[in-house]
């Protein structure tokens, strides 16, 4: 290890295509790596999606190029329910894992962090190589998993991205879906908990100790914060979910009895009495949704916290003013991060836990909302006074703060104990959480993306086609989750895989429908999306400047796209904060992070509030 | 483009206000005791989520619309925050969230912590893959010995009941639930196999029944009539079918049914689910 660190900072670029493109130590390498994979995760979630939609909308449909693809799970193109379900467990692990956790933190904060922190590379850069190939590792297994489920009735494991147990636990004798893909889909996350952390390990040491000369703590862009805090939070959670997955495969393979009580009789056969069904005894289903959730609900903050850096990074870059209370923003992703850490419980309220402890985990997770409206009202006063300039990054950027709003509110319903015992399990929990934590995030990533491409492939994306992917994506994805939460209001449940069984679901027909047209617009128009990445690596517009949107950090000082040191051999120093926009008596409406002081005017100007600029003052 | 996208920001706020406000998709009419203090419970906290909502994105519209770049050279407000607002803002929002979060307890403490009254009418709910099974204590009101090695779904026997036991010989096990009217029951909840849900929507209650475990939970229905009853635990391939009914009955009747001999109470059941209608949807 040592050896390879001190060979990655002697700054010679690799020349073989192996070295340099795919087994890379180069961290702008591996962050493209991991965007690629998102991108292409991505597509599969959403394909996902949409054949959800289509079976809830019109259950019982041919759909003929179903039957084609998978004979097995859909035949005649025919969905049955485990093909549904196992629609719904792939797209929640999919989405979750190698989309939310790999683009905002391995994609774009490995290439943005070390340059953002004037470093020329990961602390660790054998070790970051590492963490991309276990993941990509761990997303071969998932789609393994779809198509080895060991048996010709689904396409994949049956429990949800939460695979509760015992349902997960006992194997075969629960159903279809229960099999080797069960097997598979657990083995993948186990890979995807040590690649992820492989990585946290690398951006804590990384932004601990690779700071330039002058970037002190607070002087550091809140990306950064967000990306360390995110470190921070899968450094302590990816473990548990690990011992997790661990202790399920046990119970499913080596025949222990960790989430698995005594006395189960499943599908005609008494535990112990079929070589199926080996004797179990002493387990608790409990103990998997507190080791689930332990990991499950920091896993959120994983998913956003990177978004909402990038939104605040964003959103001062383009009203051309400081980011409004930087000092409080810093507190409210810590405090995020911290009581993201005692509120796990209230997925649990209903799920035969001590009714005390739901008591606590609803006022905390209430508390949560404190900080996330901090954040709020500090992006409101960033936007407050400023020369708002609308490019599609902004416009994505925008859209996350009122998305992250949209969604997260309801979460003042959803995490009070009593209102559980009717929302629990119904449609407004999928509202919420694919509004705040699906969509919202994936804004913040767009808008990275719109926000960065210049600099990482020396091209500017195409405006148009990325301010018409805004318009049609923000009001779609309004109009798919909005009306998901009088669906769960009225009571529907979620994970069915059709609503023909209810009559108290019949006068939800319309809504269905509606959000599954507005689903299917929404996912074409991502294509945009990516028909604006592709041609824009070839064909956009080329940067004339280093620094194409006047921005103030370090990642636009340097060339582009950076060069394999990130700073050819000169490492900046830092003399301000990161948002000095408007600085009166400056010559330009922006001052970058490395203009030295005599720069500046008369001194005492702009002084005295505190919040962040001039941070080593404090 | 800043006075489009408020434009578009404040439609789809309207928008979504109105889909809540018209209550056309809605809470079904209650049926419990604890409903009447769950809603206004959900209405103050819809009230307060509403607002909330809609002053942000009022705001986001504002602002993108009162500070867009028009072009002439002045700068922004150059500012880096203000201690004061920060303060207040923390404080007011905690005060309201975390206020919300203490009424949030009420019903769920009357609910959950409190045990059942006395004179609650125990009712066994054990379930398996896709089937509700409710078992009676009978005339004698105790519940006879089960055991799991006894269980046999081919001889019917869904809840491993012990013939042997005499307090088993008036044990009824149904597929259907049956209550008495404004009287508390007390729910028994087992499972055989995974973890299933107990879920009545107008009732405003949800519990998970997780094997291993015999989890006690309350309530009083007051309002007679008949009501389907969901699984809201994914268990599996047919989680989506695995339905049952809850009927709520008026006092007499319901003593009548729950004197019927084992062998008469599924039938009885089948006439009452005839009898009585759901809901208006």
């Amino acid at each position: 290890m040592s050896e390879a660190h001190a060979g990655a900072h002697a700054h010679h670029a690799p020349t073989g295509f192996i070295r340099k493109y795919i087994f890379s130590l180069d961290h702008k390498v591996i962050g493209i790596q991991y965007i690629l994979l998102a991108l292409v995760a991505v597509l599969v979630g959403m394909v996902m999606s949409v054949l959800m939609r289509m079976n809830l909308s019109w259950p019982g449909t041919s759909w003929p190029i179903l039957g084609t693809l998978f004979p097995g799970g859909a035949p005649g193109g025919h969905m049955g329910p485990e093909f549904y379900l196992s629609l719904v467990t792939m797209h929640g692990t999919i989405m979750v894992f190698f989309v939310l956790t790999t683009a905002p933190q391995g994609g774009f904060g490995n290439y943005f962090l070390p340059i953002q922190i004037g470093a020329e590379d990961m602390a660790f850069p054998v070790l970051n190589m590492m963490s991309f190939w276990v993941t990509f590792v761990g997303f071969v297994v998932i789609l393994a998993a779809i198509f080895f489920s060991g048996s010709t009735a689904t396409v994949g494991p049956i429990g949800g991205w939460t695979g509760y147990a015992p349902l997960s636990a006992i194997g075969k004798i629960a159903g279809p879906g229960q099999g080797l893909g069960m097997d598979l889909w657990i083995i993948s996350i186990a890979i995807f908990c040590v690649g992820s952390l492989l990585g946290a390990l690398n951006f804590i040491t990384t932004l601990l100790n690779m700071r330039t000369k002058g970037m002190t703590l607070m002087r550091m862009p809140l990306t950064c914060w967000a990306w360390f805090t995110t470190a921070v939070l899968a450094l302590l959670s990816f473990p548990v979910l690990l011992g997790g997955g661990i202790l399920l495969l046990l119970d499913r393979m080596a025949g222990t009895s960790f989430f698995i009580p005594g006395g189960l009789y499943v599908s005609g056969v008494l535990s112990g009495n079929s070589p199926d069904f080996p004797l179990h005894t002493g387990g608790s289903p409990i103990l998997w949704q507190h080791l689930f959730w332990f990991f499950g609900h920091p896993e959120v903050y994983i998913a956003i916290l990177p978004g909402m850096g990038a939104t605040s990074h964003i959103l001062s870059t383009f009203a051309r003013k400081p980011v409004f209370g930087y000092r409080a923003m810093v507190f409210a992703i810590f405090a995020i991060g911290l009581l993201g850490f005692f509120v796990w419980g209230h997925h649990m309220f209903i799920s035969g836990m001590s009714p005390y402890s739901a008591i606590a985990f609803s006022v905390l997770t209430l508390s949560i909302g404190v900080p996330s409206a901090v954040k709020t009202f500090n992006w409101i006063g960033t936007l407050w006074g400023g020369r708002i300039r609308f490019t599609t990054p902004m416009l994505f950027a925008i859209g996350f703060a009122s998305l992250f709003v949209a969604g997260g509110i309801s979460g003042l319903i959803l995490g009070q104990s009593s209102l559980d015992l009717a929302m629990h399990d119904t449609y407004i929990v999928p509202g919420h959480f694919h509004l705040v934590m699906g969509v919202a995030s994936i804004f913040g990533m767009f808008a990275a993306t719109y926000f960065w491409f210049p600099k990482m492939f020396g091209r500017m994306m195409s405006e148009k086609l990325g301010k018409f992917h805004f318009w049609i994506t923000f009001v779609g994805v309004y109009a798919i989750f909005i009306p998901m939460h009088v669906m769960g209001i009225q009571g529907m449940p979620r994970r069915y895989s059709e609503f023909t069984e209810y009559r108290f679901l019949d006068s939800l027909r319309p809504l269905v429908i509606f959000v599954t047209i507005a689903a299917i617009i929404t996912v074409i128009v991502q294509l945009v999306f990516y028909f604006n990445f592709v041609w824009s690596l070839f064909r956009g517009q080329k940067v004339t400047s280093d620094n194409p949107w006047e921005a103030t950090t370090l990642e636009w000082v340097t060339s582009t796209p950076p060069p394999h040191d990130n700073f050819g051999g000169h490492l900046p120093t830092v003399y301000r904060g990161p948002y000095e926009f408007a600085v009166p008596g400056a010559p330009k409406d922006y001052m970058m992070q490395t203009e030295p002081h005599d720069a500046e005017v008369p001194a005492g100007l702009g002084e005295g509030t505190g919040n962040g600029h001039n941070g080593h003052q404090h | 483009m800043g006075r489009v996208l408020a434009v578009i920001i404040w439609l789809i706020t309207l928008a979504t206000v109105i889909l809540f406000a018209c209550k056309k998709w809605w809470l079904p009419a209650p049926i419990s005791n604890h409903a009447a203090a769950y809603d206004r419970q959900f209405m103050i906290t819809m009230v307060v989520v509403g607002i909330s909502f809609a002053l942000a994105q009022i705001g986001f519209g504002w602002v993108v619309w009162k500070y867009r770049d028009t072009g002439d050279q002045s700068r922004a407000t150059f500012s880096h925050g203000s201690n004061r607002l920060e303060v207040l803002w923390t404080v007011i929002t905690a005060v309201i969230f975390i206020t919300l979060g203490v009424m949030g307890q009420r019903v769920w403490a009357e609910l959950r912590i409190n045990n059942a009254p006395p004179g609650s009418y125990s009712i066994e709910v054990v379930a398996q893959q896709f089937q509700w099974n409710f078992r009676y204590a009978g005339k004698d009101n105790v519940f006879g010995r089960t055991d799991p090695t006894l269980i046999d779904d081919s001889a019917l026997n869904f809840v491993g009941l012990d013939e042997t036991d005499p307090n088993s010989k008036d044990d009824a096990v149904v597929s259907t639930v049956a209550i008495p009217v404004n009287r508390p029951v007390e729910l028994i909840l087992r499972s055989k196999d995974v973890i299933h849900s107990f879920w009545v929507p107008p009732l405003r209650f949800k519990q998970d029944l997780v094997p291993g475990m015999a989890i006690r939970v309350h309530f009083t229905a007051n309002r007679v009539g008949k009501y389907e009853l969901a699984c809201a635990e994914l268990c599996g391939q047919l989680h989506y079918k695995m339905k049952s009914y809850m009927l709520v009955l008026p006092e007499d009747e319901f003593v009548a049914l729950t004197a019927m001999p084992q062998a008469k109470f599924q039938e009885k059941i089948t006439e009452l689910l005839a009898k009585y209608e759901l809901p208006p949807n």
